[in-house]
Order: structure tokens, then sequence, then C-alpha cells
């Protein structure tokens, strides 16, 4: 069948036609920046850690009326860090347990500039992490080059000053940026105003920063553990749980604590305050809500809108239909059978979708680019367009189906009477 | 004839009912995402001390000099202690105040209570003046207590409530962390979002504060920041070494009513930074801001890029929802050529003609405008349980939000309506006569 007489009849029915054209172009627009969107924000969420994520909590808290400048202060925090682990330690669900300050993806950003030389410029950044002997067994890291760290490593920190630890454990992704020749076990690196070097005496395959910002993408794997007891009223410990006993420590672990120091903090998650005792799975849930409802966002919106564009094809088409039941009527007295009526409609509908796709091809990129300008995104790879083009032909052929298929029943004698 | 116009409408829709549904489904679908986004956004981008904030401004002072500035150019949003009391000492501006967030300990006197951080900022008295901070019981405290590093505080409503179960407690005492504290005064509910006031060191969403302490009694008291230091050279240890060193962690705000005031202020500013450059504590030439609140929220960025897309997005989904009404209405008003044909023939104005199907399309605006509350409504109700604990309470509904979905979804069929009602306007009445 010639495609002339459906374009000649498009002609006449410009408005309609430009307007599902239109339609479609915008629908494919939208649709493939969501989708590209959705697709963004799930890789993000689905990025791991580094970390063993299960059997993992994290618990808040804070011990006031001690004065943390003094020395005698800082003893007394000291002593009952080290009592708070021990307790923690010999709990009957716990496995291991230390304290630091922020985990991956528990929020905040603690960082330092780091260089080769005790001057110049800072050529990286890293987040740093308060770390033990314990550390890498609890958030169960995997160490690829060098060493733990020993007991007699760990140092005092009570959060202001400089800080050079003499050993260091650094990301594999650090390690690597800082020396690309991969020879960074050994090495020493000077941190932000630091006088004297630390080495870095371990490499740990993978481990994310505390911030899921997306703006430090480069930086989200640049992690550094410093041998450090964290000496301030206020800070976290981390336990793993035995498997299976995670509720229970959920419960248990800030009983112990309190049954330790009654008058300590461990906030409940009242009044729009973080709750003190997070599971890991809770901390990443947190983490990238903010993308999980956007992409859910996208999600819905471009159901809305395929369920919107098909409906109004349906609409329209079934329009044009009713319209044209004396030319189809005359067709099929002229000896057109069903199946050319058929793919009449189907065809036409094909014509118009077309043209409708290659325009949104054009707008999509506009979209795209609009975006990308905005909002950090980046580019749309081709294959979201091909999958929204895919999408958008069918739906557009299958909302013409019915309406096709109701002018295929049309009979010549009902047509000819109708008029 | 309004009404007239309005039973033939109804009559239109009902004889059409699965083109009728569809638009009133588009318009319904199109406005509730579109006003669903925005009440999170609104919430966001909202001014909040609309009477004030043109003269509320924020003074940034470059302490880090040109290799530490954002993108080049812009100074740390925060203040070192120094410039931060020097400014304080030299007190130029009709209010102002140093501020710097805090969570101290609150100790109940209940002991089946346990102990709470309650999260707040340290400021100095006039900064209850310059916000319009209202006060259940009570006021701020005065010139007099900063001068002498008052144990005086201010507590919100929320701390009143859990302490002295919501009684005057003006003159009695609290005690935070290892110090005892009178209240001097009350807050009556208040919680601005964003919270403006703590931009330079906090989130712009979150929790209400709830404890107010002088800002010299708290760094007397040695009170850390609840939030972070920023550093491009670690200071010494102690607090002391801290609060001589070029980290920022202090927020500063001042009301300025008069431009004239505003560049006298400038001016100020210009001169403080030329002395800290001639004491050799600044080694570069002055760099300083002084941003007005609105200036001051887009700096920080307060809206975060998401609420941004998503906003966009939605908006594009009502545009394209406005395409499919004027196709769906062009096809519903075409069909009934002939009808306009007899009413022409008959003597009717094209003026009439286009009243008669404005009216029909105000219909489904309407209809769908009450689909779209009741969307919004639920779309509000997902945002609630989805969106991240801080923003959560920014998505709600009030009156103005319900008014707001039904102008909207009237004027969007109304602009989709304007093209087919002008072609129906324009039907020759003959012509049609003449087909059927």
């Amino acid at each position: 069948m010639s495609i002339h007489p459906i374009l000649s009849a498009l002609r006449r029915h410009k408005t309609g036609t430009t307007l599902i054209a239109l339609q479609i172009a915008l629908t494919l627009a939208i649709v493939c920046n969501a989708l590209f969107i959705i697709r963004t924000q799930f890789e993000q969420m689905g990025r791991p850690t580094g970390l063993d994520e299960h059997n993992l909590l994290m618990i808040a808290t804070t011990q006031s009326g001690i004065d943390s400048n003094t020395d005698a202060g800082k003893a007394t925090i000291d002593a009952s860090i080290k009592a708070d682990l021990t307790t923690l330690r010999q709990l009957p669900d716990v496995i291991d347990a230390y304290e630091t300050r922020s985990i991956p993806l528990s929020g905040g950003l603690w960082g330092l500039g780091i260089r080769m030389m005790p001057s110049g410029s800072y050529g990286s950044h890293t987040t740093y992490f308060h770390a033990d002997e314990h550390t890498l067994a609890t958030l169960g890291l995997r160490l690829v080059a060098g060493r733990n760290f020993r007991n007699d490593e760990i140092g005092e920190d009570d959060d202001s000053g400089v800080l050079q630890p003499a050993a260091i454990i650094v990301s594999k992704h650090l390690a690597d940026s800082l020396f690309p020749r991969g020879d960074a076990l050994g090495k020493p690196v000077y941190f932000t105003s630091a006088t004297t070097p630390s080495t870095i005496v371990g490499i740990v395959e993978r481990m994310q920063t505390s911030s899921t910002y997306s703006g430090t993408d480069n930086r989200t794997w640049d992690s550094t553990l410093v041998p450090m007891r964290l000496v301030t009223p206020s800070r976290y410990y981390v336990v793993r749980t035995r498997s299976g006993r995670l509720a229970a420590a959920m419960q248990s672990v800030p009983e112990a604590l309190y049954a330790h120091d009654p008058q300590r903090v461990i906030p409940d998650g009242s009044g729009g305050d973080e709750a003190g005792v997070r599971s890991f799975a809770q901390i990443r849930a947190e983490a990238y809500q903010g993308d999980r409802t956007l992409a859910m966002l996208m999600g819905v919106i471009s159901i809305i809108l395929l369920a919107v564009t098909g409906g109004s094809i349906a609409g329209l088409s079934s329009f044009w239909v009713g319209q044209r039941r004396r030319q189809i009527g005359v067709r099929r007295a002229l000896g057109a059978s069903r199946r050319d009526i058929v793919r009449y409609f189907l065809i036409e509908n094909a014509l118009i979708s077309v043209a409708g796709v290659i325009v949104g091809i054009l707008l999509t990129f506009v979209f795209n680019g609009w975006l990308m300008g905005q909002f950090e995104l980046t580019r749309l790879s081709p294959v979201y367009v091909l999958i929204g083009v895919v999408m958008l032909l069918l739906l557009s052929q299958g909302a013409a189906l019915a309406p096709a298929l109701r002018a295929a029943r049309t009979t010549p004698v009902e047509a000819i009477r109708s008029s | 004839m309004f009404k007239y116009y309005l039973q033939l409408g109804f009559r239109s829709l009902r004889r059409n009912p699965v083109l009728t549904a569809l638009m009133v489904m588009t318009i319904g679908f199109g406005v509730a995402s579109s006003m669903t986004t925005y009440t999170v956004f609104r919430a966001m981008s909202g001014d909040p001390i609309p009477w004030k904030s043109g003269k509320l401004f924020f003074p940034q002072i470059d302490a880090w000099g040109p290799n530490a500035r954002r993108n080049g150019t812009e100074p740390a949003d925060a203040m070192t202690y120094v410039d931060a009391v020097s400014l304080m000492r030299d007190h130029r501006a009709h209010l102002q105040s140093a501020l710097y967030p805090i969570a101290p300990t609150v100790h109940s006197e209940d002991p089946t209570q346990k102990s709470r951080m309650a999260p707040g900022q340290a400021v100095y008295s006039e900064f209850f003046p310059m916000l319009d901070v209202p006060f259940l019981f009570g006021g701020g405290w005065t010139a007099a207590d900063d001068e002498q590093h008052a144990r005086v505080a201010v507590i919100s409503k929320s701390l009143n409530q859990r302490l002295f179960e919501g009684t005057n407690s003006v003159g009695q005492s609290i005690q935070l962390d290892s110090h005892s504290y009178r209240v001097s005064g009350v807050l009556d509910d208040w919680h601005p979002q964003p919270k403006f006031y703590g931009l330079a060191t906090t989130d712009a969403f979150g929790p209400a504060d709830q404890v107010f302490l002088p800002f010299t009694t708290a760094t007397d008291a040695q009170l850390a920041t609840r939030s972070g230091l920023f550093c491009i050279k670690l200071p010494g240890p102690g607090y002391a070494a801290m609060l001589n060193s070029s980290c920022v962690w202090i927020g500063y705000m001042v009301e300025l009513d008069t431009p004239s005031q505003v560049s006298a202020y400038r001016t100020y500013l210009e001169g403080y930074a030329h002395e800290q450059q001639a004491s050799g504590r600044f080694g570069w030439v002055s760099n300083n801001r002084l941003r007005n609140l609105p200036a001051w929220l887009d700096f920080e960025h307060v809206v975060p890029p998401q609420t941004k897309i998503s906003l966009a997005v939605a908006l594009c989904l009502l545009l394209v929802c406005m395409v499919n009404t004027v196709g769906l209405l062009l096809a519903k008003f075409l069909r009934r050529s002939g009808e306009i044909g007899v009413r022409r023939a008959l003597g009717a104005s094209r003026l009439a003609i286009g009243a008669q199907f404005g009216v029909e399309a105000g219909t489904i605006g309407v209809a769908g405008g009450l689909l779209g509350l009741m969307l919004t409504w639920l779309g509000v109700q997902v945002m609630h349980v989805s969106l991240p604990r801080q923003f959560a309470a920014l998505a709600r509904i009030d009156l103005a939000l319900l008014w707001q979905t039904l102008l909207l979804a009237v004027v969007a069929t109304v602009l989709a309506g304007l093209y087919p009602v002008w072609r129906v306007m324009y039907v020759r009445p003959s012509l049609q006569l003449k087909e059927d």
C-alpha cells in the first residue's frame, strides 16, 4: 500500500497531527531524561561501600560535665571509652567494636589535605576516620597490602590541633591516586599543617567516604584510617554483631552503655533528631533517601506521562475513525479488506509517531543539556533514547490499535446508510 | 446565559464520558504532580522572614586569601573568631550578632528522665530583636549580660514544656553540661525554615533550636561548635588556640535599615580588611561580601538540586498534559461543528459560541482541579514518608495550596482551550448546514 494517500489525508488534519506528534516528542524528551535520572540514582545507591554491611550498627553517645580541655578531663573520657569498649566487646551479641566519629555513609565530612612534602600545595584530599586495631575486623574491610594497626600505635586525638599519626591505612583508590606507580605501601605523606610524616602501612581494597554528596565524586573513594582514639565527649561506637543478633544488639548495646553510665546521652530519635542507635541498613537508607525519592518521583511521572500520552493517542485516533466512517465505508465498498483498513490507521499512526520521535530526540538532548547545566547531571547515553523511542513507538501503535480495529468493523452498508 | 452554557457544557461532557474522563484525568494528574513537587519547593525556597529579609545582611571577610576561595573568587561563608569578635566590638550596625551552633546536654532534675542534647545557638543579645523572635515568657538577655559573660539562657517552648511542664520558668535555673543557667526567656513557637541564621555553619532544614546562650558565656565555658571547623591551617591543641586560629566556624549577621547604612557598613568592612592587611594579618587585598538574606539563601544553595529537578520535570509533565488537552478539546468541540453551525445560523454571535465552549473548558478545568486536589493530597502524604527526615515536615497542605491547585487546573485548562475555542468560533454556518 502506498503511503501517498495517507500523507494527503494527514495534510487535512494538520492540527491534530501536529498535536500528537508534539506530545510524543515532549513525552520522549521527558521520559528519556527521567529514566536516565532514575538510572543515575540507582547507580549511586548501588555502589558498595567496601564494608561488610550486614550485622553492623553504630551508636551515638555523649558524656557531659567533663571538661575535655583539661588533662584530667581527657583522662576521664579516655578511661570511659576504654571501659565502654570492654563492656561492648564482652556482650554476647557482639563480635567486635571500636570508637570513632564517622563511618562510610554516616554523614558529615572530616577532611585533610595531603602533600608529599611538609610544605607546598596540597595535591590531594582525603576523608579521615578515627580507627584502632579492631576497625578492620569490625567494619569487614579487606586489607590488600601491608598490615593492620598495632595496639601500641593508637594515639589520642582531642579533635583540636594538627593530626600527624606515624602510621595510616588508606583506601586503594587514594593510594593509587597518590602513587600512580602502585608503590604506595611504606611511603610517607604529610597531612594539613603536619610537620612529621605519616607512613602508609596498609591499603584496603575499597572504602567510601562518609558523605554521599555527588559533587565530591572524585574523592568518594579517598579514605584514610588514622590510628587514633577520639577523646571528646561526643562519639560513636561501631559494633559488629553476631549473625542474626543485630536486632537484639540494637536493644542490648544501649542498655549496656546506660548501665555503665546512666548520665550519658543516647538520642532516642524523637523530635526530629537523628536516632542514636542505627543499623548500617538504616544509615544507608538515610544517606540515599533523597536519591531514592527522586528516582521514585521520576518513575511516577514517567508512568503518568506514558498513560496520558497513550490515552490521548487512543482518544484522538478514535475521533478520527468516527469522523471518517463514511470514507472507510466507501473504501470497504470498493473492495478494501478489513486488514487494509487496520493497516491504513496503523501506518498513519506510525508516520505521526516517527515525526514526533525525530523531534523528540532533539528535544531530549536539549532538555538533557539544560539539566546538565543546572544540576551536575552527566550526558545522557544514547541507549536511553533508544529505549525511549522503542517504548513510545510501541505505545503509540498499541493505543491506535483499538480504534483501528473498530474502524475495520465498519461495514460498507452501514457507512453509506449513515450519510 | 452563563447558567445555560454551564448546562450545555455538562450535557456535552456526559455525552462523551470517555473523552471527558480522559481530559479530567490528564489535568488532574498534571496539576497534582506539579503541586506535589511544588509544596516541597515552596517550603524550601520560601522567605523565612519576609517583613525584614531585605534588611538582614551577612558579612563575609576573606580570612583565607586567594588560594582558598570558593570558585576562585568567593571568601568563606563563616568567620574566624578573631574577626567576629572584632566586628562585634566595633558594633557598626544598628543590630548585629555573631553566632555558632552548640549542642549542650540538658540534665533534668527528675532522675527518671534521661539526659538529652539540646541543639541551640550561642548568640549576642541583639539576635532576638534583630530576628523579631517571639517570646512566650520573659525576653532575651541584655547587652550587659553579654559583657559580663552572664550564665543566662533563652529556651524554646518545647524544652520549657519538658523541663517545666509549660509553666513560666523565667528566673528558674537549668543545668546545661556542667553549669547552671538562669532562664531569661521562653520562646513561643519559632522555627523559621530555612533556618537562615545558621546557614554559614549548619544545614538549612532540621529540628528547631532549643537553647540560646550568650556567645561570650559559651566561649567562656569552652562550648564546642555543633558543626565543624573549617581550616586551611590546623590550629595547635586547646580551645584558646582554636579561638586564635584562621579556622572559620562562626556565622555573622547584621541589620541595616537604609541604603546609606548598607554603604556605610560596606565602607567599614573595607576599612577593617585594610587594617588587617596593614597589620600584616591578611597578605592580600580585601575581598569582602555583604549579601542580604535573599542573596545569601541563593549563595548557600538552600534548595537542593533534587528538588529543582523534580519541579522542572513535573512542570514539563503539566506542559504535556496541556498539549494533550488541546488535542482532546479540539476533537470534542469540532465533532459538534453541525450544532455550532445551527446556532450560528440562528443568529448566535461568534462571541456567544466562544463563551459557550469556554465555559465547557472551564468546567473540565474545575473537575480536573478537584481530582488534582485529591491526588495532591495523596502525593503529599507519600512525600511525607519518602523525603529525608529533615525535609519531611516541609511537605504540607494549607489553604493557599488548595486554591493554587484549583487555580492552576482552571488556568491550565482554559489556556489549553484557547485554540480549540478559537477554532469553533470560526466554524462557518452555511458550510456545516450544507454538509449535513
